[in-house]
């Protein structure tokens, strides 16, 4: 006996190979193994406007640079006569706008896509920000001096410090002190100055709160409070603690959210929409060029694209026809003719594609029989059914055309070749055994096509080998595996049954 | 019982396609020999050159203009059979038994002209006949007087003698017979009458038509059982020659008997099918697993042939 072992470590690896492959680029890349999967995203739409009179025109918006517990997945400035640049500086981006001369109402847009990710929540900061020096006005002074003295009595860290310190500013019967400090300042300038104070870094940000379709939205200050290496969020106006799941961080400490150069009152607005896109989509935009993204066919263009994915189903259509021959048993006529008519089927429907086909085989064999009379040679009688098979498959869209049948024009997609062979076949096959094999195995053609058809169109496997051809390696596996097969096949069930009644 | 278990098919040794394949044809027969075997004139120059018995080549017609200079030559010849070279399932086959006048008489009788002849040849040559329909080439070769002990067990047709021969060995023989159902054509699943023979004595085992045990000819109503092949042994050996012949481990080869010239080989076949089990009633895999474990094979056809008749009789293996 030869031995085995090489042929299951060939059909192990490549089955480990492909199913491996997948995994990784699936956790890598997100592509999701299900189609029609969808992911939340948020669109925000960022409005500036301002007034411009003849004058050279720079506006500068802050944008969002990695966000906590979102990722940018596509960002867009739309505004005519302008150019845009976005500039990274400090660990800040900005978006910067700029014209030569522009006169009236100006208005500008920024557009950023964004996908929760709750993976990129944790706020920490590589450098140890130092806590600024504060000044106050004379009276203001003492009063911070006694609210401070109040809250550090009762708290323990620079957290429950500042849970303290909100909770004094945000009494809605404010002591003396505390509206003193409030007649001047916002709760948050004031917690953030009085924080500092106390030797607490912090930075005072804005976020935005996403809701689905809101329109002119403004930013809401928030506090970031420095402790154990990392931010503590707190928002000032209702004194919640941590990063609620829909605050968009828009800018975090630094400079204005909003500079404009050569023009007068500016502002800026927020729209936003909640989105569900296709995961797929995403892990596309998302993970462009990264990782094993190169092995996806992705990076092909369009019509490429399209011709893959039809060439990534043949696999499957010929581990059917191979199933279907080997363990089954099924005659077919011509090995893979099957899976060309399948796929002729994929481009004109199930019911539409059998009509068309059977009937054009049927006219075939009638034009065949009067062909065999003319005693021609071989290759010029196969020519002379492509020919043939040509005007009979044109005529068949004429006459739907004509019927109202704009379906007509799909039989087409029909290899015309396999079709005349498939006649000659047919035809010889009637003349030597009898109408009965025509049947039995057009008939076995036909089921093994609609069966391959079946499967080629499920769009889960549709979905699994376009978007991750490396599982064709277990396709091949199993093909190989089949092909060592050597139990009987179902009809041998039948065929040899008369032996054993006979025993 | 509409369909057998798989394990009591095993239990009763019965092959099927997929282990034909992948164990014997796949294993013990080379590709690069198919050619000898599947190009009838090849065989039969083969056969010619080894010494093992075959009908004797009066013409070969390769080219369509080699058509008009046969003529002439079939003009003298009384009876004759023309046969594509590569056709496959005895498709193809004409079988000229007399004369009369200008005519010339199949073995159906219908008469033929010389110019319907001609069109057979262009057919043939063209590839009509021949596997996936490859141009092909027409051989004529002298007709086979069948031996009377066939007389009336076969309608219309030659009663050919089908010896599986595995490594060199005789391992399973059927005798199959031509019937009205099977338009004169001697494959089984066509509706031939298979007679399985025992390969210690030739004698028949049992008869079957499309998988039915019968006792007598459908058409003739001979008498099917307790038949007797004569020159059994000489039928045996000219199976096992061709192995040393052909190169191939697992072959069908079938064998005509001649009245005048004895055992003559018609054709070998590299993928045999199956259903002379089903003739016999025995499955072939205990036999192939016994060839298949001998050290040393026998070197003559003789030694072959007398260890295949000692081993497999219908009692034993």
């Amino acid at each position: 006996m030869v031995s085995r072992v090489p042929f299951y470590t060939t059909i192990a690896i490549l089955i480990l190979l492909g199913i491996s492959l997948a995994v990784t680029r699936h956790i890598q890349l997100g592509i999701p193994f299900w189609p029609g999967e969808q992911k939340q995203a948020w669109l925000i739409e960022a409005r500036v406007d301002f007034v411009s009179s003849n004058q050279p025109v720079l506006a500068s918006l802050n944008l969002p640079q990695n966000p906590p517990g979102f990722t940018l997945i596509n960002e867009l400035a739309a505004s005519p006569g302008y150019g845009f640049a976005i500039i990274e500086n400090d660990g800040h981006r900005r978006g910067e706008w700029s014209k030569n001369l522009a006169n009236g109402q100006q208005t500008l847009y920024y557009k950023v896509q964004l996908i929760p990710d709750t993976e990129r929540s944790i706020l920490t900061d590589n450098e140890r920000p130092i806590a600024r020096t504060v000044l106050w006005s004379e009276s203001e002074s003492i009063a911070a001096m006694d609210i401070l003295r109040q809250a550090e009595s009762k708290a323990s860290s620079p957290e429950s410090l500042t849970r303290e310190l909100l909770r004094l500013l945000r009494n809605p019967e404010p002591g003396q002190n505390t509206a003193l400090l409030l007649t001047n300042h916002s709760v948050s300038s004031a917690l953030d100055k009085l924080l500092n104070q106390s030797g607490v870094p912090t930075r005072v940000s804005v976020g935005l709160y996403l809701e689905d379709a809101r329109r002119r939205q403004g930013l809401t200050p928030m506090i970031e409070v420095f402790t154990n290496d990392r931010w503590i969020v707190f928002d000032p106006q209702t004194g919640h603690q941590g990063l609620p799941d829909n605050l968009l961080l828009w800018q975090r400490g630094g400079d204005s959210l909003l500079d404009v150069v050569g023009g007068q009152n500016s502002r800026v607005s927020f729209s936003m929409i909640e989105q569900t896109l296709p995961s797929i989509e995403l892990a596309q935009s998302q993970f462009a060029g990264q990782g094993l993204s190169w092995l996806g066919v992705h990076t092909l263009p369009i019509e490429e694209q399209s011709m893959f994915k039809l060439l990534f189903l043949l696999p499957l259509g010929a581990m059917v026809v191979v199933f279907m021959r080997i363990i089954i048993g099924l005659k077919t006529s011509g090995t893979f003719m099957p899976i060309l008519i399948a796929l002729a089927f994929l481009q004109t429907s199930l019911g539409l594609g059998l009509i068309s086909f059977i009937s054009i085989v049927a006219m075939g064999l009638v034009i065949r029989t009067w062909l065999s009379r003319l005693n021609l040679l071989l290759v010029s009688r196969i020519a002379t059914l492509v020919v043939l098979v040509v005007f009979l498959v044109s005529l068949l869209s004429l006459v739907g055309y004509q019927l109202g049948f704009s379906t007509g024009m799909t039989i087409t997609f029909f290899p015309m070749i396999i079709i005349a062979w498939t006649i000659e076949r047919m035809s010889i096959l009637w003349e030597e055994e009898g109408p009965k094999q025509v049947f039995v195995q057009g008939g076995g053609s036909l089921l093994v096509a609609v069966l391959a058809y079946l499967v080629m169109q499920l769009p889960v496997l549709g979905h699994l080998t376009f978007n991750f051809p490396e599982l064709n390696f277990v396709i091949l596996a199993l093909i190989m595996l089949m092909g060592q097969y050597t139990g009987y096949k179902l009809s041998e069930l039948r065929r040899f049954r008369a032996m054993l009644e006979q025993k | 019982m509409r369909w057998a278990s798989p394990f009591k098919l095993h239990e009763a040794g019965i092959l099927g396609m997929n282990c034909r394949n992948v164990d014997f044809i796949g294993r013990y027969n080379l590709r690069r020999f198919y050619p000898l075997v599947d190009d009838k004139l090849k065989t039969k120059l083969l056969a010619e050159e080894y010494g093992v018995a075959t009908p004797a080549l009066i013409s070969v017609v390769r080219t369509q203009h080699e058509i008009s200079h046969v003529e002439e030559r079939l003009m003298q010849l009384e009876k004759f059979a023309m046969k594509p070279s590569r056709g496959s399932g005895g498709k193809g086959i004409l079988v000229i038994t007399g004369r009369r006048d200008e005519f010339f008489v199949k073995s159906s009788g219908v008469e033929m002209s010389l110019e319907d002849i001609k069109r057979h040849l262009t057919n043939t040559l063209a590839g009509l006949y021949s596997l996936r329909g490859n141009p092909d080439v027409a051989i004529i070769e002298d007709l086979i007087e069948f031996d009377d002990t066939f007389e009336g067990y076969s309608y219309e047709g030659v009663p050919d003698i089908r010896i599986i021969v595995f490594r060199g060995y005789p391992v399973m023989a059927m005798l199959r017979l031509a019937t009205h159902k099977s338009d004169g054509k001697a494959n089984l699943h066509q509706g031939a009458v298979g007679v399985g023979l025992d390969i210690a004595t030739g004698r028949s085992l049992k008869a079957v038509q499309f998988a039915i045990p019968i006792e007598q000819h459908p058409d003739t109503g001979k008498r099917l059982i307790d038949m007797h092949i004569p020159d059994w042994k000489e039928m045996l050996l000219l199976a096992s020659r061709c192995y040393e012949m052909s190169n191939l481990g697992y072959i069908g080869t079938d064998i005509v008997l001649d009245k005048s010239r004895g055992a003559q080989l018609l054709e070998l076949n590299a993928r045999p099918g199956l259903s002379i089990q089903v003739a016999n009633g025995r499955g072939l895999l205990p036999r192939l697993r016994h060839i298949e474990k001998i050290r040393k094979p026998h070197r003559t056809a003789e030694a072959r042939v007398a260890y295949a008749m000692e081993t497999f009789s219908a009692d034993g293996l």
